[in-house]
């Protein structure tokens, strides 16, 4: 891993590696439909494409079960299919897409629960981390690379050890995250994912306007960064999920062999397999998780 | 308190230094004065509040006049007593000044009984001296005592148990910082000549006496063992001032002779052998593994032909010679060293050249026992470190090996876990269409762009500018609100009262988190009545906090 300055193809070349989220259950309830917001974001796609002849545009699609490549600027197969209304590129993007959904609709068995079901955030992450390192081992000549995140589905709590790595490992390669998140609530791992590897978290405020807001905001390459102002957030949600549960945690156990985080007291940490202390024998602890406990009643 | 509570004399009681004044009989006691006139009925009877009284004059003994004692009130008025004698005049101003004194203490009275009501602690005095001036010292200190031990919430021990390392202090084992030797080489005694009469005087100060003990082992032990046995301290430095000014003169031959006279004053000109030791032993002990061929030849002070010789001649003689000459570069280099190594004893503090010469002796026993051990350490550790790395057996650490299980398992548990239900999913949108539905949505979705390809205009002008202008404005007003400059914090940009108090409640909240979590676990009533008291004054604190500060809060937003 080298560091990425000494591959500097020219300042302002960029490859943006899309990770768009395909999740039925959330696009289903949403009040942005699924093909306005497809809409916003192929034209965003040809308006990168334009500002730099050498640009790169890779699309992973984040689906309900799986996750796959379902587009990349760069192949040379891009054939031109079905009438001429619209670009090679949303043509192609449009039918692979529609193929994955296919794909996963069949991998996929069981009913949610009720509430939204999450998209698998951490697969598609890892799979443009691997694509930009393989960018990275092609040679001394490529593009800056950046991930944008277009995620509407709330965080899986059960995700947060590997988007954490992913994360880790994103910063290791110096690969910018971007985040806009469209759904009704705050996404915790977006805006650390951003703030953690220096990239862009945005929540817009009105979905209609989605194509201003990528452009504006999410289209500028990595060398102009230096000089514009883009928003900042004014605050990150730093919390962690537990490892036993999965639950979201203020305060917590961690163990310190292998820093594994944990809600309540366990004797063995189930990760490394290190064996606690005597633990002091507590009758009313009061509860570390739940924060809007009070922690003393009596 | 020692002395007696109350105070019963004779006086005359007057209005002013003129009056003959009433007779009568003056009791004093801690909260007030009383007097008490012989003529019942003459209405001078007082009676005066300790509290009410400034300050004190009276005349001294001596002086022609009466014995009186004057007492200043807080008004201007004062009260005039005449005693019958000094004796008693003297009983009464010491009474008096101890009461106002303790009454002029008031503001620590609080603090002082505080601290002393103490009933599971035995403190000494001293320790209590140092608690009342550590709470003057530091106001900040003083306040949050007032608030917590004052308000009860804590006791006087819990808040010191947490600051335990400013109580250890003990001021009288705290070494004043020693004046060291000077860098000037004063034990370099120059005598004044008087051309007259031919004398050459020299002057010595203990201060030069200590430096020429520190420099010269050889005379330092001389000292010891010639004076007052063989000689007095007087002919011991005239020996010592006759072989300095030998050997700075260029008459070496003289010298020579001199020294075959005079033992002790051969002393003087030899060579020191006692350095010479040290200096060896200094280099013996140098360790091995460093790449330095250190050996006796690095003593090189004792070579020949090193250095100018004191007199400036360069030629070296025969080796007999040798032990009469010292050089420049070795003064020097000793004066340096005994600067380096500092001062062990204060030149004050001896009355005697005996009693100095014997401290620095002790010192330097002292020094050595330190030093023998070190190194019969260092000679322990030198096979242990030159480790020759081939011909050792491998290094078997006693550590546990560290099992991290295999990640497969980990993460094909998640799928169970993936059904239940996180606690924080705030999705106030339910998923109302199955799954076959969504994925139809989405696949018409999909279907639609394709057919009627993508809209024009993409998005709406006027949802572009507002959303433009949006963005624009919410990062300038970032920039308002954060400031230009990074350092800047939120605090600074609020008044200084408030940030004061801001800091305060800061402070205060602090003291009371840090007594309440080390109170857990709760094993003891006390312990649970600690923590219950603690509550209760963490939740007086919200309703402070949002009384003063949520209108400023509100305007700053």
């Amino acid at each position: 891993m080298a560091s990425a300055p000494s591959k500097l193809y020219s300042d302002d070349v960029s490859l943006v590696v899309v990770l768009l989220d395909t999740n039925p259950f959330f696009w289903s309830s949403s009040s942005l439909s699924f093909s306005q917001f497809l809409t916003h974001v192929l034209a965003f796609f040809n308006a990168i494409l334009t500002l730099n002849q050498l640009n790169q545009v890779v699309v992973i699609a984040t689906g309900y079960n799986s996750c796959d490549y379902v587009y990349d600027s760069s192949s040379t197969g891009n054939q031109s299919v079905g009438n001429g209304r619209m670009p090679s590129l949303c043509a192609t993007l449009l039918q692979n897409l529609e193929e994955f959904m296919n794909k996963d609709e069949q991998l996929g068995k069981q009913e949610p629960e009720g509430r939204i079901a999450c998209s698998l955030l951490s697969g598609s992450l890892s799979m443009a981390l691997c694509y930009i390192q393989r960018v990275f081992r092609s040679g001394l000549l490529h593009p800056q690379p950046r991930i944008l995140c277009l995620q509407g589905s709330p965080d899986g709590p059960e995700q947060y050890v590997a988007i954490m790595n992913a994360i880790f490992s994103a910063q290791r390669s110096m690969v910018p995250i971007d985040s806009c998140y469209l759904g009704a609530q705050n996404s915790a791992f977006l805006q650390q994912a951003s703030y953690i590897t220096g990239g862009v978290h945005h929540k817009p405020q009105q979905l209609d306007g989605l194509f201003q807001y990528l452009l504006t905001i999410f289209g500028t390459d990595l060398h102009s960064r230096n000089f514009l102002q883009l928003p900042k957030p004014v605050g990150v949600d730093f919390r962690a999920s537990c490892f036993c549960h999965k639950n979201t945690i203020d305060m917590g156990y961690i163990c310190s062999v292998c820093l594994s985080i944990y809600c309540k007291h366990l004797k063995k940490c189930s990760t490394c397999g290190s064996v606690f202390g005597q633990a002091q024998t507590q009758s009313d602890e009061p509860s570390a998780t739940n924060r809007k406990r009070k922690t003393t009643d009596a | 308190m020692s002395g007696a509570a109350q105070v019963t004399k004779r006086a005359k009681y007057k209005i002013s230094v003129k009056d003959p004044g009433t007779p009568g009989a003056l009791r004093m006691n801690d909260q007030k004065l009383m007097f008490m006139p012989d003529n019942r009925n003459s209405g001078a009877k007082l009676v005066v509040e300790f509290k009410s009284i400034q300050g004190h004059k009276y005349t001294k003994e001596g002086s022609n006049k009466p014995p009186l004692i004057n007492l200043a009130n807080a008004q201007g008025g004062s009260y005039i007593f005449e005693f019958d004698s000094y004796a008693d005049l003297h009983v009464c101003r010491d009474f008096v000044s101890k009461v106002l004194e303790k009454s002029k203490e008031t503001p620590n009275a609080a603090l002082e009984k505080s601290a002393v009501k103490l009933p599971d602690e035995q403190l000494s005095e001293e320790e209590m001296q140092l608690r009342i001036k550590l709470l003057q010292e530091n106001s900040e200190l003083q306040k949050l005592h007032r608030q917590f031990v004052g308000g009860n919430i804590l006791t006087e021990a819990e808040f010191w148990a947490a600051r335990k390392k400013l109580l250890d202090i003990d001021p009288s084992k705290k070494s004043k910082q020693r004046v060291g030797f000077k860098s000037a080489m004063i034990s370099d005694i120059r005598p004044a000549t008087d051309g007259r009469t031919n004398k050459v005087t020299f002057s010595l100060t203990p201060e030069i006496i200590l430096q020429i003990f520190a420099e010269k082992p050889a005379v330092h032990r001389a000292f010891l063992n010639f004076v007052p046995n063989k000689m007095t301290e007087m002919e011991f430095w005239t020996k010592y001032c006759r072989a300095e000014y030998l050997s700075r003169t260029k008459n070496y031959h003289a010298v020579v002779a001199e020294a075959a006279e005079d033992e002790e004053l051969a002393v003087f000109l030899k060579e020191d052998d006692i350095l010479a030791n040290e200096v060896r032993k200094k280099i013996r002990r140098v360790d091995p593994t460093l790449d330095m061929e250190a050996d006796e030849g690095d003593d090189y002070t004792h070579l020949p032909d090193h250095g100018i010789f004191r007199d400036g001649t360069k030629e070296s003689n025969e080796l007999q010679s040798e032990h009469y000459r010292r050089t420049l570069l070795q003064d020097l280099n000793r004066h340096a060293a005994v600067v380096l190594e500092g001062r062990t004893i204060d030149v004050e503090r001896e009355d005697s050249t005996r009693a100095l010469a014997e401290a620095l002796a002790r010192s330097k026993r002292g020094n050595e026992g330190a030093d023998n051990n070190a190194n019969e350490e260092r000679l322990d550790r030198t096979p242990r470190v030159a480790e020759i790395e081939d011909l050792q057996a491998p290094h078997c650490l006693p550590l546990a090996p560290l099992s991290i299980k295999d990640a497969r398992e980990y993460f094909d548990s998640q799928q169970a876990n993936t059904l239940k239900a996180s606690r924080d999913s705030q999705a106030s949108m339910k998923c109302s269409l199955s799954r076959q539905e969504a994925y139809g949505s989405v696949r018409d979705a999909i279907s639609e762009i394709k057919d009627m390809g993508l809209s024009d205009p993409i998005v709406n002008p006027e949802v572009a500018l507002k959303v433009y202008s949006g963005l624009t404005h919410n990062i300038s007003s970032i920039k308002y609100h954060l400031g230009k400059n990074p350092r800047e914090t939120v605090l600074d940009r609020l008044p200084s009262a408030t940030k004061e108090k801001l800091l305060y409640h800061w402070m205060s909240i602090q003291e009371l988190l840090k007594h309440f979590w080390s109170s857990y676990p709760i094993t003891t009533p006390y312990l649970y009545s600690k923590v219950n008291r603690l509550k209760d004054a963490l939740s007086n604190i919200y309703p402070q906090l949002e009384v003063y500060f949520w209108p400023e809060f509100t305007a700053f937003a």
